[in-house]
């Protein structure tokens, strides 16, 4: 199917683009890297009146390193830049284990991480490494900027703390302590599909301390898994693995909620065992 | 009433100028009103990879970008790809390989696959296969398709 009508602007500031976003008489949307949004359009399950398409922001782009050891990175960063990014493997290494897991190279090309983490759909990796990243999502409107930790950002099925008319501008995220280790793990019907269920991890030291386990593809959002994480502090990994009962498992085309909280369990083991 | 922009793009190496309604997307822009009708279009939803064609020197799905979008843009199809050399040993080895059946799959196969190797890839079936699996095969020829990429990088085929 095609889209519907809509009205198109691109424009070449983000001041611009907030300007259209704020109008109260225009059903506006942003398009990122139109990978989610597009065949959204094409079935007709989103008819904006105006498109604001946000390629050609330049300010949205690019990835820097902070002063603090941390990372800022651009909204409109495409995921291919990620992955070409060393400054993402060293300090993010997390996010440069869950790329290859992202869709295929064609469509790695053109989305975003901000559109990643603006739609959070359930079984997108990005939201859930945001969360074992402790980022603070950077985001704007017409009238204020603010940042939005990432464990009060994911909100629902697709919904987040972003009000009407803001964009997210930048990810930051803190530098790693000294001796954090990473690892993800999911499990996919076919390379590059959508997680069946899939997590991160991240823990200090050999003995995992301060540990974040956030889980993607299980629920209705990327959560973490907090009784889980106190028992891995604890060095109980079958307790980690109980305590997944918490979760408020959601099934889905794959699977029901019985095997969601099974494979959850799966993947939690596999991770945990390429800490 | 359809909005409408007028957009300059380069086409194989060809400039021109076109007015295109907002809604129309790339790949139906490039089949219909250029002409060019080797790419093309399975699902309209970025799942078949039919419709990649290489925008700016990257791939991508010809259905998830309107043609409005690529104002400004570079791009090649496959028409462009047969034109200069690029992907000639491919196009020789998917023969040889039997890599084609309907050919419906092909030409998003063989930009796909070009992009694999032209960045260097290794004739390693795993990776070829995780880097195609983005591509839907209905006469399903991926063993073939697969032959056909790894007798490119390790050099048994001519052009
Ligand atoms: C075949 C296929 C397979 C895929 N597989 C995966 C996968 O395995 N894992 C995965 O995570 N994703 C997958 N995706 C989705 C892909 O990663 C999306 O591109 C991404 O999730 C959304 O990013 P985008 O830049 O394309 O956003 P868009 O599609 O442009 O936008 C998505 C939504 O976010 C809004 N938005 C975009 N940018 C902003 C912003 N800066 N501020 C506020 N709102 C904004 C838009 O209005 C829209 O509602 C797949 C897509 C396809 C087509
Ligand atoms: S038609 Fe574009 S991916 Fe199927
Ligand atoms: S050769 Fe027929 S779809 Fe691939």
């Amino acid at each position: 199917m095609k889209a519907a009508d809509f009205a198109y602007e691109k424009p070449d500031s983000l001041d611009a683009a907030l300007a259209l976003l704020a109008d109260p008489d225009r059903d506006a949307s942003p398009i990122a890297g139109g990978q989610s949004l597009v065949p959204m359009m094409n079935f007709r399950m989103a008819m904006p009146e105006l498109l604001v398409d946000l390629n050609g922001l330049d300010e949205l782009r690019g990835i820097s390193a902070d002063a603090g050891g941390g990372l800022r990175i651009g909204a409109m960063t495409r995921y291919s830049a990620l992955e070409a990014s060393d400054l993402v493997t060293e300090r993010a290494p997390i996010i440069a284990m869950a790329l290859p897991h992202i869709a295929h190279a064609a469509i790695r090309n053109r989305g975003t991480i901000g559109g990643s983490v603006s739609l959070a759909d359930p079984a997108a990796e990005m939201p859930a490494l945001m969360l074992v990243l402790d980022a603070e999502i950077e985001v704007q409107s017409a009238k204020a900027q603010r940042r939005i930790k990432a464990d009060e950002f994911f909100t629902g099925l697709y919904e987040t703390a972003l009000d009407e008319g803001e964009l997210v501008t930048a990810i930051h995220v803190p530098a790693a302590p000294s001796g954090r280790r990473f690892a993800f793990y999911e499990l996919a019907r076919r390379h590059g599909d959508y997680a069946m269920a899939g997590v991160a991890i991240a823990g200090t030291g050999d003995a995992l301390e301060d540990p974040r386990i956030a889980f993607f593809s299980v629920s209705d959002r990327a959560l973490r898994a907090r009784g889980a994480e106190a028992a891995l502090a604890a060095g109980d990994v079958e307790g980690a693995i109980a305590a997944l009962d918490e979760i408020d498992f959601a099934g889905d085309l794959n699977a029901d909620a019985k095997t969601k909280r099974h494979l959850a369990g799966v993947v939690l083991k596999r991770a945990l065992g390429r800490l | 009433m359809s909005d409408t922009r007028t957009i300059r793009l380069t086409v194989n190496g060809e400039t021109g100028s076109y007015t295109v309604p907002v809604r129309q997307n790339l790949v139906d822009f490039i089949r219909n009103d250029l002409g060019l009708t080797g790419s093309h279009v399975g699902c309209e939803h970025g799942v078949c990879g039919a419709c990649s064609i290489e925008v700016d020197g990257d791939i991508v799905r010809g259905c998830l970008m309107f043609a409005v979008q690529a104002d400004g843009a570079e791009i090649t199809t496959i028409e462009g790809l047969a034109e200069s050399d690029r992907g000639a040993a491919l196009r020789s080895a998917f023969s040889a390989r039997n890599a084609l059946q309907c050919g419906y799959c092909t030409p998003g196969m063989l930009a796909t696959a070009l992009d694999y190797v032209e960045a260097g890839g290794a004739a390693d079936r795993a990776a070829i296969r995780a880097h195609l699996s983005g591509n839907y095969c209905r006469c399903t020829g991926y063993q073939s398709i697969v032959d056909a990429v790894c007798d490119v990088i390790e050099g048994r085929v001519e052009a």
